[in-house]
């Protein structure tokens, strides 16, 4: 009786798990598979060095892996702390208008990184973007946020940073409100000023959702794709902004070489294990 | 006390000036999108300031249609979000009952696996599936492509997991009593609880169908079959392009989700929150 019930749940699992079989599990093995074999001949042969020896003497690969590492570790803290500020502040029983600013915030998590990436290119083109003539009328001159490398690069993680922060705020918010407020009354009896109060008893029990959003972060940021393909035309000014998902794009989908961008795949999946790992680490019970 | 109440009001005043700014420059890229969409071209690319809108959104609306037919477009994007809403909250659903109320054999390493997914790349998957859908069977530029590959979702069974395993099991424990089958117990007691569970479910999967550009980039590059992210990116970075139009497209696909973000918030929130939330 019991077992016969419980046999139902392969009925109820079973179209999933098909959609998961057919298009994750075997692409998994698939690519690990092709990361070994020399694609660009027909049939197909195995050949780790095709792969694996050419991305690690490729200086395109180190291009992109540079570019992939400056974004991830300039934009994920800004946009964390950002992000917490947002939070915090919009938790404030202080704050007026409480809806409009959520709004603000969290519009952006809304808007398609197609539509948000054609406002951009408008916002900072050099002669007539608006931010240039602001920053014009401050007295500041015009930034060539197109044909220099680091100016490119700062308007991708201004972009990502505008995109995301709001989503990440949302998480924290949620872990906020999630804290019982007698922690706090105890501590304004006690007369901890709220600034004590925010690092001694938000900040901690904050910290596992913290690390959450930066682990999702690192691990979004490090596929960032569309907006170098779009905002920055293909990872310009020459390949001053490509990054590893772009790379990929490149080799796998314009040069059609599957066992490279698989090898370029999985290294991305080695570098995403590391941090995810790292963070259980860092995340860890204090013993 | 009244020190109390000025230390207050102060505190107030300071927590606004540093959010009225922040609020400004984070809608300064939306109003753009809607002032720019509004402008002619010789309006967008004028050497003065222009933060109001204008009056030539219809003739944009036109010169966008005539880069490329957008509102085909439109109509393939929101056709596959809502068959992909529909069957991904199925299937997840039905999932999540199952690992929620079930003991079943294999049940601790699906959870795992499911689990292990997460933090995995995209790129890990896509090359297989391009190489699947495209080449050996042969689906390119068809909706079979554009809806079923990317079904699987593995934070919304979790989602729909937690939402089965706190109902109380008496509840169905009683129906069963009565000799009422599993899936009948399923779809007219636990799918009625769990509506606010899926409504949040399903906003965040049409949110992620509607806006999704890889996938369709990859699989559905033929001019009648894109949807309208991929036609409208197709037009970014030409020479000759209405960039009006661009941004006409750009309201097109953001006014709707917007308007539904203002009435359901709440939902949106929820959906996203939920990722955090084991």
């Amino acid at each position: 009786m019991q077992s016969s019930r419980n046999r139902a749940a392969y009925g109820f699992l079973a179209p999933y798990l098909l959609i998961f079989a057919v298009f994750w599990i075997w692409p998994i093995i698939s690519s690990f598979v092709m990361s070994f074999q020399n694609t660009r001949i027909n049939p197909w042969t195995f050949s780790p060095g095709a792969n694996w020896g050419r991305l690690f003497s490729d200086p395109a690969f180190y291009n992109a892996l540079k570019n992939t590492m400056i974004i991830l570790v300039i934009q994920v803290p800004v946009m964390i702390t950002l992000a917490t500020i947002m939070a915090v502040l919009l938790n404030s029983p202080l704050l007026k208008a409480k809806g409009l600013f959520r709004f603000a915030f969290f519009a952006p998590v809304v808007v398609g990184e197609v539509a948000y990436a054609a406002v951009f290119r408008l916002m900072f083109n050099l002669d007539f973007g608006i931010v240039n003539k602001l920053l014009n009328a401050a007295g500041i001159p015009s930034i060539s946020w197109f044909a220099e490398a680091p100016a490119a690069m700062a308007l991708l993680i201004i972009a990502v940073t505008w995109r995301w922060a709001g989503y990440n705020a949302i998480i924290i918010l949620a872990g906020l409100q999630s804290i019982p407020d007698d922690v706090y009354e105890a501590a304004t009896l006690d007369r901890v000023s709220k600034l004590k109060q925010f690092i001694y008893i938000t900040l901690p029990l904050l910290r596992p959702i913290i690390l959450f959003c930066v682990v999702l972060s690192i691990i979004g940021s490090m596929q960032l794709f569309t907006e170098p393909f779009l905002i920055t035309n293909r990872g310009g000014p020459g390949g001053g902004t490509e990054t590893l998902g772009l790379f990929l794009y490149r080799q796998g989908f314009a040069s059609l070489n599957f066992g490279y961008a698989s090898a370029i795949a999985y290294t991305m999946a080695a570098l995403a294990i590391a941090i995810s790992l790292l963070n259980l680490w860092v995340g860890r019970e204090p013993k | 006390m009244k020190s109390k109440s000025r230390s207050a009001f102060i505190r107030s005043l300071s927590l606004h000036a540093v959010l009225i700014p922040l609020a400004i420059i984070w809608l300064f890229p939306l109003w753009m999108m809607f002032v720019f969409a509004t402008m002619p071209d010789y309006g967008i690319f004028s050497p003065h300031i222009e933060l109001l809108p204008s009056t030539h959104f219809a003739e944009n609306l036109g010169n966008l249609q005539a880069d490329t037919d957008f509102i085909r477009a439109l109509m393939i994007s929101l056709s596959v979000a809502m068959i992909y809403t529909f069957l991904s909250v199925l299937l997840t659903a039905m999932a999540g009952w199952a690992l929620a109320r079930y003991q079943f054999l294999g049940k601790s390493l699906v959870i795992g696996i499911i689990l292990g997914t997460i933090t995995l790349p995209y790129f890990v998957v896509v090359i297989p599936q391009f190489i699947m859908v495209a080449r050996e069977f042969r689906l390119a530029n068809t909706w079979v492509a554009l809806i079923v590959p990317p079904l699987f979702n593995s934070l919304g069974v979790l989602f729909m997991r937690q939402a089965f395993s706190m109902m109380p099991s008496e509840l169905f424990d009683a129906a069963r009593v009565e000799g009422v089958k599993e899936w009948q117990i399923f779809l007219r007691i636990a799918l009625p609880l769990a509506r606010p569970t899926m409504a949040a479910l399903a906003i965040i999967l049409f949110l992620h169908s509607w806006n999704n550009y890889l996938w369709p980039l990859l699989i559905n590059s033929r001019p009648g079959m894109m949807t309208a992210p991929v036609a409208l990116g197709t037009l970014i970075g030409l020479t000759k392009v209405s960039w009006g139009g661009i941004m006409a497209g750009a309201v097109l696909l953001t006014a709707p989700i917007l308007v539904v973000f203002i009435l359901l918030q709440r939902h949106f929130i929820a959906g996203i929150a939920a990722g955090a939330i084991k």
